[in-house]
């Protein structure tokens, strides 16, 4: 219910939207975009790939169940703002241990409530996504509007340095000291199979606990990390993270990543699959609003099965860049290698030629935009999935995925063999 | 590509199955508590997609007020009872090759499971197609699907099957109390219950095993308290599973998910929780083997420790599947239809945004609640606590943004006179039960909750007593703040802000009326006067992501609003709100037809109506929806958005007639017969001056303010007299009073009399037929669509009366009579559409009972039984169309078969209440049979409702004085059908003098045994038990009781009961064939 302190949002475009103040005091910039989910609020506000941008719910009950520390997927949130139709006064689970409002208090989110959120996710879907502020301070709607317009954007920002952990360290052994908050790392192996060194671009904690279970040993190592320095730790596979910004901006990784592929398997999630494709020689670009939530319908070509996904990107693999199409490795069809509908249609994976790294096959695609979801290079073993297959806020029909890249480190060929576990 | 994924890749060609080409479809029958018209909304969509797709569509349902029994909708449809017999001669003249069986509910699946069993389906060669008979057995049988669960890791209560009181109990020392009883293969759970002591889990057992089919119960660990959640998941040939939506019941478990509040999407589950019940609803869908379809699975949280239980799944669309279409736009059964013959879910686009694929899973950005709408008013001495057993009618749904607008909106749709939850000066609170109806659940409870907020109670304390979840509770506190605020303020206080927070809230204009003392007209001047004017907006799907292209709309006070009204002509049709005894589905036939005519002639059409079952709030039915509650207040706004042409108030029945006047007042444009002619025909007097100047002749009447006034008027009449409250519809408290102490006991007991009450007392015509009619007039000519003759004489409802169609009796001169007097009446009204009349027939004389000049219950069933679609007929003389020019065919033509029309009742629901019949209605819902001639017609109206007529046996009769000459011959005729005779001495002593063989029983009172442990113990086969005046707890009481709860063949009329005999040698003689509609000719 309304009862905080009158804030405001306002957008770069002159739209302007009033409130009540559900979070800190203060006044917070980014870019807005909004996320469907109807759960998992804190796994959102938690993802370090949120830095940089205002989130809007589109569910308008937030709050409900609390916050727990166990749900964490980061050590703090990275989300610039919060915005809610109607914050939770009470929190309602069993795990529940604090409240929304309490918890983005004390992280310092400034955060507000009572807006119509779907007028605002309207707008971005419309509009395109665009630079906002969030304040409870200036509630001067013109001033608010300024700002807004001269706040950053994210096209062009490495955001990357500001939310990998500075030091590396290994899951389940002693946290970085700028993690406070003690960390559910969930089962982790007593015999690890693989060590798996994980560049860190702002790793969210489930994809660690995936990996684990699946009896990696993980490394998290800071982003710039040499590729020299990956290899003296001898892991079995690389494994490329999620992460905020523009990926084009990144280019420090994806060049370290070059040097890495054919020496070790690969797997990328999201920001890591950019870093994969543009390694690859692929370029990315901006999609008008991106894709933020956990109904995401994507085909796997390989398979023709559909999951439903989690995402968050903002960015997005244009996959026709890598390279010429090669028909004969494509079902013999010569389809538009931007068409993706049309190789959806014909339950084809599309194969083009890398200059320097040969066959990349496009294995997953996006049903409701057609749009580039996965890559996988055939002549070095590499993959990668623009969503995210731990999920966390999301539903779990991706996890066959991690199972893929045990394969891929075990050195088989057909890694997608198995769907869902 | 390697070869193992281009071999990966053939594998995921699942084409349309071009094999098939011809698929039966069952329908769900008639509506009863438990099967209501969800399942015409699915299996409608059905005919529809599959014929859209090149299939023959051949359908069999008994119910003749279904969209989905529409001529059009099938290639061949068969209004039959839904029994093996004959749907095995459906097969046999149409020959399928396949039989979809999830989309008729538990009804068409049982059907369905028989007809594999018996082996009709393999003789014919009919494959089952969506769900096999396997599939169905693991998803239904709880021991298999218990075995299931366990094989897939999880967790299921603890539980126990039983066959008798002594294994339950045995059962019991393991599980401990309180226990639940499920028994097998019962419809909407009926027949469970609660054990919370030893005589209680004998009687639930004991009646429990012998409900079940199979004679079997399961006693069950009792998760009383926890959280219930429902997952509506599909699945397709290809494996792709999506979650459509999740639903989560506000009150806790121990209340049947049909009886409860429901809330979309889940609310109070973090997002592991969720997950973990996600992948537990995809699992189970494998596991069971679920092809293709949608199917729902039922869960319990424990709330201290999140421990999840499976409680259920239904292999089909149920009635949380149409409310989970209508919740989130994603029409569960059309797809179904779809994936049944092959589509996959990611070849279907979504009907909303239309670019984006069916294969995902709804995202929805308001907040959905259902609440039931019960009708316990109908059946006194019944137990009205909520349990496990389905008891509501109904249901109505609200969509709001937030969980308190759309509490309050459902709270205001239930059609029982409340403005919202509580705070409109209806509240009454039992004050020595108070915390006990908090603590049980029941109707009132959530008005008993905002109450106790009211008075100070804790969140903490009402979770406590309520098991409800705080979440929820917290809702309705600020629901109560809000109240408060209002109060508080006082209208002339309210500035913008403060009204736009009471009507975010939730509170309706009516409800910040009470609570500021002013009316509601001036309350809603004053909002418009502040600039708080609504907002409305889309149901997309997908939370705003993509443009929605399908104008599916609530309403909510937001910043925003998406209606862009179109500059085409448009018209507006009101709803018929939640289903209730007396306004069923066959309104919302009559206001989908209307659409659909209307349509036809250019019109944009604006359906409005807050019932998720039906196919009215189909979003397909009608250009535009608007899924709102039928109050004034609601649908003035929406008139004020989308400036109508007119609005059609007369379709819906009670619902929109109520408010046909204050939208009149306010300058809204009512198409056809106007308000005044509706008043003109509910006012006695003036009315009565109407037949006086016609000529007509109706029963005596009068009226009365006081006991005295009352016997004085009785006198001048003279008895019996029909006796009823002024103040209330559809034969509610009505009764017929055959002597003065009955009269007097009555109107002290039974109603307020007062001057403003007053008592209304006309003549009883006992023993006079009942004849109903509906007409259509366009003001100068009236076109006869048909003439009831009811089975029942007058005195019973007419909405429980069977009735046949054309006439069976009557005599072709009282049938003109009959047939002039209508026509005459609706034009000297003014009657511009559909008009019903009802008329007794006396020693050669006509009475008109009553008029109502709007549509009736009987419209579909006689544009069934004639093949013109009356309510089109009237839609279109409604937009100023002629009759002459709509070329009908002759009224006097010979339809060359009879169409008899049965009622179905509830009884059975409601242990405890007498299932006699009377002047005030219960019954849920109608059948219709159809045969060449009255007996056979008879006979499957009866077939079609017990699913079978007593062939032989033992025949118990025992009637009233009055008729017990007029029962011989129908005795003499059921012995020479072979039955043998059952009487008590009284009817003994009279059939023995009339040459009758007689075996004699005692009374109940006489001691034992006695009649009633003679129908326990299956002596009995059909028993005809008349009553006299209004007996409570008599021997008729417990013979008919006992009848009802061990499914014997109950008849409560000597017209039925001759009707019957001659049914039963109909079916004995084995002349008992299956019609076609298509075959009937006709126009439709």
């Amino acid at each position: 219910m309304t009862d905080g302190a009158r804030a405001l949002l306002a957008l770069e475009d002159g739209t302007v939207f009033a409130g009540r103040s559900c979070g800190a005091a203060g006044e917070a910039s980014g870019e807005a975009v909004f996320n469907t989910s109807m759960s998992g609020y804190q796994e959102v506000l938690t993802d370090p790939s949120y830095a940089g941008q205002i989130v809007t719910m589109t569910m308008p009950h937030i709050g409900n169940y609390g916050v727990n520390e166990a749900d964490m997927e980061s050590r703090g949130v990275f989300a610039t703002g919060f915005v809610m139709r109607e914050c939770s006064r009470v929190s309602s689970n069993w795990r529940a241990e604090e409240s929304l409002r309490g918890f983005l208090t004390r992280h310092g989110v400034v955060a507000i409530e009572g807006i119509d959120t779907r007028r605002l996710t309207r707008h971005i879907r419309e509009a395109g996504a665009m630079r906002a502020v969030i304040s409870t301070e200036d509630l001067d709607p013109a001033s608010l509007v300024a700002k807004a317009a001269a706040a950053p954007g994210l096209a062009g920002r490495d955001l990357v340095a500001e939310v990998a952990f500075a030091e590396r360290f290994v899951w389940g052994g002693e946290m970085p000291p700028e993690c406070e908050i003690p960390v559910d790392t969930g089962v982790l192996p007593a015999n690890p199979r693989y060590r798996v060194a994980c560049l860190d671009s702002g790793i969210k904690y489930n994809i660690l606990r995936r990996l684990a279970e699946l009896g990696c040993e993980c490394i998290v190592l800071p982003p710039t990390t040499t590729a020299e320095d990956v290899l003296a730790l001898e892991p079995d596979g690389v494994f490329l993270a999620n992460g905020p910004g523009d990926p084009s901006a990144v280019d420090y990784l994806y060049e370290t990543l070059r040097d890495l592929l054919g020496e070790r398997p690969v797997f990328g999630i999201c920001l890591g699959h950019q870093m994969l494709s543009l390694a690859l020689g692929a370029s990315t670009y901006k999609l008008k609003y991106g894709h933020r939530g956990g109904n995401q319908p994507v085909m796997n070509l390989l398979t023709g099965g559909v999951e439903i996904t989690s995402q968050n990107h903002g960015f997005c693999v244009d996959f026709s860049a890598i390279g010429p199409l090669m028909p004969e490795e494509s079902g013999g069809l010569a389809h538009d290698v931007d068409d993706l509908g049309a190789w959806v249609r014909s339950g084809v994976a599309p194969v083009v030629r890398s200059e320097r790294f040969g066959r990349v096959q496009l294995t997953h695609v996006n049903l409701n935009d057609m749009t580039v979801e996965g890559v996988r290079a055939l002549d070095l073993p590499a993959f990668s999935v623009q969503y995210h297959p731990e999920a966390a806020p999301g539903p779990h029909d991706a996890r066959y995925l991690f199972g893929a890249f045990a394969r891929l480190m075990d050195g088989d060929e057909a890694i997608y063999e198995v769907q869902g576990d | 590509m390697s070869r193992h994924d281009r071999a990966l890749v053939e594998r995921q060609r699942v084409p349309r199955r071009d094999d098939i080409h011809k698929i039966l479809i069952i329908g769900s029958g008639p509506i009863v508590i438990g099967q209501a018209c969800e399942f015409d909304y699915s299996g409608a969509q059905a005919c529809k997609v599959l014929r859209e797709d090149g299939y023959e569509v051949v359908l069999v349902n008994s119910n003749p007020a279904t969209i989905m029994t529409d001529p059009e909708f099938a290639d061949r449809t068969y209004v039959e009872p839904i029994t093996p017999t004959f749907i095995e001669k459906i097969i046999a003249a149409e020959r399928p090759d396949a039989l979809l069986p999830t989309l008729g509910g538990q009804t068409g699946l049982n059907a369905a499971m028989a007809l594999a069993e018996s082996g009709i389906l393999d003789a014919y060669g009919v494959e089952l197609i969506g769900a096999t008979l396997p599939v169905i057995k693991k998803g239904e049988d709880r021991k298999l699907f218990r075995e299931a669960m366990e094989r897939i890791g999880l967790d299921v209560p603890k539980s126990g099957y039983a066959y008798s009181v002594q294994d339950a109990e045995r059962l019991v020392g393991e599980i401990g109390f309180p226990a639940v009883i499920r028994p097998s293969f019962t419809l909407g759970g009926a027949g469970g219950g609660i054990a919370y002591n030893v005589d209680e889990l004998r009687d639930i057992v004991t009646h429990g095993v012998a409900l079940s089919p199979v004679g079997e119960v399961l006693v069950e660990e009792s998760i009383l308290g926890w959280k219930e959640y429902e997952m509506e998941v599909m699945r397709d040939a290809k494996d792709n599973c999506v979650i459509v939506c999740s639903i989560e019941n506000f009150d806790a478990m121990g209340v049947h998910t049909g009886d409860s509040i429901t809330v979309a999407p889940a609310q109070t589950l973090t997002d592991r929780e969720y997950q973990t019940m996600r992948d537990a609803s995809l699992a189970i869908m494998r596991e069971i083997g679920v092809q293709t379809g949608g199917s729902n699975v039922q869960f319990a949280v424990d709330p201290d420790d999140g421990r999840l239980v499976v409680i259920e799944m239904n292999p089909r669309v149920s009635r949380s599947s149409a409310l989970a279409s209508k919740a989130t736009g994603f029409p569960i059964a059309k797809f179904a239809a779809k994936l049944a013959v092959g589509y996959t879910l990611d070849e279907i686009p979504n009907d909303i945004t239309r670019e984006t694929p069916a294969c995902f899973e709804p995202s929805i950005d308001y907040t959905v609640v259902k609440v039931p709408r019960w009708a316990f008013e109908k059946f006194p001495g019944t137990d009205t606590t909520l349990t496990t057993r389905m008891k509501s009618v109904g249901e109505a749904m609200a969509i709001g943004r937030t969980f308190a607008e759309a509490l309050g909106k459902a709270m205001r749709s239930l059609e029982n006179g409340r403005a919202g939850l509580g705070a409109d000066g209806k509240d009454e609170f039992d004050e020595e039960h108070f915390d006990a109806l908090l603590a049980t659940p029941n109707e009132q409870r959530p008005f008993y909750i905002a109450e106790a907020y009211r008075r100070g109670w804790t969140t903490g304390e009402i979770a406590t007593l309520t098991r409800i979840d705080p979440w929820f509770l917290d809702q309705i506190e600020a629901m109560v703040a809000a109240e408060n605020a209002v109060r508080e303020r006082g209208l002339d206080g309210m500035d913008a802000e403060a009204m736009r927070a009471a009507k975010r809230s939730g509170l309706s204009d009516a409800q910040i009326a009470y609570l500021t003392g002013a009316d509601e007209a001036q309350v809603r001047q004053q909002r418009l006067d502040l600039g708080v004017r609504p907002t409305f907006k889309s149901v997309d799907t997908c939370a705003a992501e993509f443009a929605a292209q399908t104008p599916y709309y609530y309403k909510t006070y937001e910043d925003e609003d998406e209606v862009a009204p179109s500059d085409r002509p448009k018209v507006m049709i009101l709803g018929a709100g939640p289903n209730r005894i007396g306004q069923g589905i066959e309104f919302d036939y009559c206001c989908v037809h209307g659409a659909y005519a209307l349509s036809a002639l250019g019109y944009e059409t604006i359906m409005v109506n807050c019932n998720p079952e039906t196919v009215s709030t189909d979003y397909d039915t009608s250009d535009r929806l608007y899924f709102e509650p039928l109050t004034l207040e609601d649908v003035l706004d929406i008139c004020d958005a989308e400036q109508p042409e007119g609005v059609l108030v007369t379709f819906g029945g009670q619902t929109p007639l109520k408010l046909a006047r204050a939208l009149e007042e306010r300058g809204v444009p009512i198409l056809g017969t106007p308000p005044e002619a509706i008043d003109l025909a509910e006012d006695r007097k003036r009315f009565a001056g109407v037949l006086d100047d016609l000529g007509i002749a109706y029963p005596a009447a009068g009226t009365a303010t006081t006991i005295e006034e009352a016997v004085e008027v009785a006198a001048r009449i003279g008895y019996p007299l029909l006796v009823r409250p002024s103040y209330v519809l559809g034969g509610r408290g009505m009764v017929i009073a055959y002597g003065e102490e009955y009269l007097v006991r009555y109107v002290r007991q039974a109603t307020e009399v007062s001057p403003d009450h007053p008592v209304l007392l006309d003549r009883f015509l006992e023993g006079a037929i009942e004849v109903d009619v509906d007409a259509v007039c366009d003001g100068t000519s009236v076109y006869i669509g048909g003439v009831m003759e009811h089975i029942e004489e007058a005195g019973i409802h007419s909405g429980d009366s069977a009735c046949c169609v054309p006439p069976f009796s009557l005599g072709t001169d009282t049938i003109d009579r009959i047939k002039t007097h209508a026509r005459d009446l609706a034009l000297a009204l003014g009657v511009r559409g559909l008009m019903n009349v009802q008329f007794a027939v006396k020693d050669e004389e006509v009475y008109v009972l009553e008029v109502n000049p709007r549509a009736s219950r009987t419209v579909p069933y006689v544009s069934k039984a004639t093949g013109v679609p009356l309510a089109k007929v009237a839609a279109r003389v409604m937009a100023g169309r002629p009759l002459a020019e709509m070329g009908l065919p002759a009224e006097d033509r010979e339809l060359g078969r009879y169409c008899v029309k049965e009622a179905v009742m509830p009884f059975g629901r409601f242990p405890g209440t007498d299932s006699i019949l009377g002047p005030e209605m219960k019954s849920t819902g109608e059948v219709m049979g159809v045969a060449p001639d009255f007996p056979a017609a008879y006979a499957k109206s009866q077939l079609a409702i017990d699913y079978s007529l007593p062939s032989g046996g033992t025949a118990f009769i025992s009637v009233c004085d009055r008729d017990k000459r007029s029962v011989v011959p129908i005795a003499r005729h059921l012995q020479q059908l072979g039955f043998s005779i059952m009487s008590t001495t009284g009817t003994a002593r009279l059939l023995r003098a009339n040459g009758l063989a007689v075996r004699e029983v005692l009374k109940v009172h006489e001691g034992r045994p006695n009649i009633v442990d003679a129908i326990v113990n299956g002596d009995v086969q059909l028993v005809i038990n008349t009553p006299f005046g209004r007996e409570t707890r008599s021997d008729g009481y417990h013979i008919r009781t006992a009848a009802v709860q061990h499914g014997v063949s109950n008849i409560t009329t000597l017209a039925a009961a001759q009707a019957s005999a001659q049914a039963i040698e109909a079916m004995l003689s084995g002349r008992l064939d299956v019609i076609a509609l298509q075959d009937f000719g006709g126009t439709a």
